[in-house]
């Protein structure tokens, strides 16, 4: 009788012990979770209409870095260890969208902002974001967003003002180009883009035959639109700000009317969308991308893609240079820890910043733009130059902003 | 010149047969069916997935965007417009619910189908090149498929039982009723046959001009354009019109490349002097 009392009593001791232990561990693990402060990182563009997959490429690759970072335990910024969400709001394409959708951010706290994807949307939040203290990243290529008195964009990719000149140039070079025509989508974005590209070919002493020709952005079929183009017989026909879902789409019916030259754009494409839409008859297109091809391209960008399209099902080649943007700020932040919640700190970081860059091969983060802007308002990204071939992009040649 | 107009004349054809499908559904039910291209665009994406994807023939995919439109028309028809023409006596209710459908349908392809453009191999290769005119064979084919489908369409709507009760509901409701038309039945018949056809017609186009889920929206108001032409609720309309738009793009593309993106503008600034001269379109409504 008592050794069967002291066995009950050794069994309830030892259920409150296991039950005392299970608890610590379960304390022990919430809260090195909950040591974890939130780091918000926000994102205003485009990802629904006709130009939804310029912003659906961007909050997918924040999306899968956000967690990719939180999955190893977090970001550390100076003494405190974060995990990152990313707060997305849809523009629509609509400035007046984007205005809202920055004050949401500016409202949520945020500081940092990536986006938006088109050139009124970026100039429409630039008060918003001045007034409120957001520093944000646009995909857009008005001069006035990066240039002083401005300071709060930073543009997230390579602008057509600096690779036209240099496709140009090199096209003038190596393939005896001396005629070009361009045709532009009657938005902002793509006719800015055309100005500065014949801009920069009659500078380079190229004869511009067609410098007038625009479509609608929700144009189907472009047989009409190039028809008069092709009977001008360019040596080269580039595509200004052509949307990835019209660039195929483009080609398709230059080729079929025919036309046997060269053809260019200066926006960032998708290989499996060219060879959906167009197939062999894009072959020898030219595009500028990311760090987009396996020469330059990182274990860790190997890895992103692997990722990306294990949460989305399918990769886009557009994500090789969106996936930067939350890499510089995570960066920057870790480099001076008091801009997580001051982005005049951030700014003071900006021109002395340098990082090694995860995803391409003897590369460096830093922030360039001097040049262009008079400073450094411009992720640094490989404006990598490329020749789609057979499905999926060649490297043509590698170059650098400043 | 030659190329100008064989263009007109391909785009011609394929408006005219994407302007049917609503100018049906409006004729039968005096629904403006907003949704009508993303109907258009659903089609795309079944023939993308059954002929792009699954590589079943491309006859096949077509059926099956046509039978997959159809039965979503009828559903449509059976459990959200009927029961809003019944319930409420304001059109804007049938507008709204319109519009509301539009936009249901593309959050709905956004996250099946993706943000990506999408296309499907050529169906006939080779392009037929004469001094004037150079056509892709394909891009003829499928003039022709259009051609043909709208004469199809206007025999149905003629000689057949259900195309003769559909007439009949389109010019008096409830006339038709009490000859003995089953009113309800026809009207479903008639909302599944238009979206049918836009499911049809977006999955023939999907191999020329491709698919992506934002496209919906713009289609719609290009098929609105083309029913106000020839006036709402006509088939012979809608067909005018469809060819008139497209024959209206190729012209002022050749002809005024050299002002800039105008040819819109003036389509519109014409479209607006023609309505206020004939509000009804070119060929009136009702249809009969």
């Amino acid at each position: 009788m008592g050794s069967e009392m002291i066995n009950r009593r050794s069994a309830l001791k030892s259920l409150a012990l296991g039950a005392v232990s299970l608890l610590a561990i379960a304390a022990g693990t919430f809260s090195a979770q909950a040591e974890n402060k939130e780091l918000k990182i926000g994102f205003v563009g485009v990802t629904s209409g006709p130009a939804a997959a310029w912003g659906t490429s961007n909050v997918r690759s924040m999306q899968t870095r956000a967690d990719w970072l939180n999955e190893t335990g977090g970001v550390k910024i100076g003494d405190d260890t974060y995990n990152i969400t990313i707060v997305t709001f849809d523009d629509q394409r609509d400035p007046k969208r984007a205005i809202a959708g920055m004050e949401k951010m500016a409202q949520e706290g945020i500081h940092y902002v990536v986006g938006p994807n088109v050139d009124d949307g970026a100039a429409a939040v630039r008060p918003v974001a001045e007034s409120k203290g957001v520093i944000y990243f646009p995909y857009a290529f008005p001069k006035a967003l990066y240039t002083p008195p401005a300071s709060n964009a930073v543009l997230g990719m390579v602008a057509n003002y600096q690779s036209g000149p240099a496709i140009y140039k090199y096209l003038k070079e190596n393939k005896g180009v001396k005629k070009v025509a361009f045709i532009a989508a009657n938005e902002s974005d793509p006719l800015s883009q055309r100005d500065s590209g014949v801009a920069a070919a009659k500078e380079l002493g190229l004869e511009v035959v067609a410098e007038k020709d625009t479509y609608q952005n929700d144009t189907r079929d472009f047989t009409p639109v190039l028809t008069p183009i092709v009977q001008l017989k360019p040596d080269l026909l580039v595509l200004s700000g052509v949307a990835p879902a019209n660039a195929p789409l483009l080609i398709r019916a230059a080729r079929e009317l025919g036309y046997e030259g060269l053809m260019s754009a200066e926006t960032a494409q998708d290989a499996t969308v060219l060879q959906e839409g167009a197939g062999e008859l894009a072959n020898g297109f030219i595009s500028v991308g990311g760090a987009s091809t396996p020469e330059i391209r990182t274990p860790v960008m190997e890895e992103f893609i692997d990722r990306y399209t294990k949460k989305f099902g399918e990769y886009n080649d557009e994500s090789n240079t969106k996936v930067y943007a939350l890499e510089y700020i995570v960066e920057t932040l870790k480099a001076n820890p008091k801009a997580i919640d001051n982005v005049e700190e951030f700014k003071k970081t900006i021109d002395g910043f340098s990082a090694p860059n995860p995803y391409a091969k003897d590369s460096t983060l830093k922030y360039v733009g001097a040049t262009s802007f008079g400073q450094k308002r411009q992720l640094s990204v490989p404006m990598v130059v490329t020749e789609f071939k057979d499905g999926a992009f060649q490297t043509l040649f590698v170059g650098e902003v400043d | 010149m030659e190329q100008v107009i064989a263009n007109g004349l391909y785009l011609g054809a394929q408006y005219a047969l994407i302007a049917l499908g609503l100018t049906l559904i409006f004729a039968l039910m005096n629904v403006l069916n907003f949704a009508h291209g993303q109907m258009y665009v659903l089609g795309g994406f079944v023939t993308y997935t059954i002929y792009g994807q699954l590589k079943l023939p491309f006859v096949v995919a077509l059926i099956c965007s046509g039978v997959t439109l159809a039965v979503i028309g009828a559903l449509m028809e059976r459990f959200l417009f009927r029961t809003v023409v019944r319930r409420s006596k304001r059109e804007e209710s049938t507008m709204l619910l319109a519009a509301a459908t539009a936009f249901f349908l593309d959050a709905v392809m956004l996250l099946l189908f993706g943000e990506k453009q999408r296309g499907v191999p050529k169906i006939v290769s080779g392009v037929f090149a004469s001094e004037g005119v150079i056509l892709p064979y394909d891009r003829i084919m499928v003039g022709v498929i259009a051609i043909l489908m709208i004469a199809t369409f206007m025999l149905f709507m003629q000689y057949s039982k259900p195309g003769r009760a559909m007439r009949a509901l389109a010019q008096d409701r409830i006339a038709a009723q009490l000859m003995g038309v089953k009113v309800e039945r026809y009207s479903m018949i008639g909302f599944a046959l238009g979206a049918m056809l836009a499911g049809i017609v977006g999955g023939l186009l999907v191999s020329i001009t491709g698919v992506n889920s934002g496209i919906g929206g713009p289609i719609s108001i290009k098929a609105f354009l083309m029913v106000m032409i020839g006036g709402a609720g006509v088939v012979g309309g809608a067909i005018a019109g469809g060819f008139i738009l497209g024959m209206m793009e190729s012209v002022g593309l050749a002809t005024l490349r050299e002002y800039g993106d105008v040819t819109y503008l003036v389509i519109f600034a014409l479209l607006m002097i023609f309505l206020s001269i004939r509000p009804n379109g070119l060929m009136g409504k009702p249809w009969g």
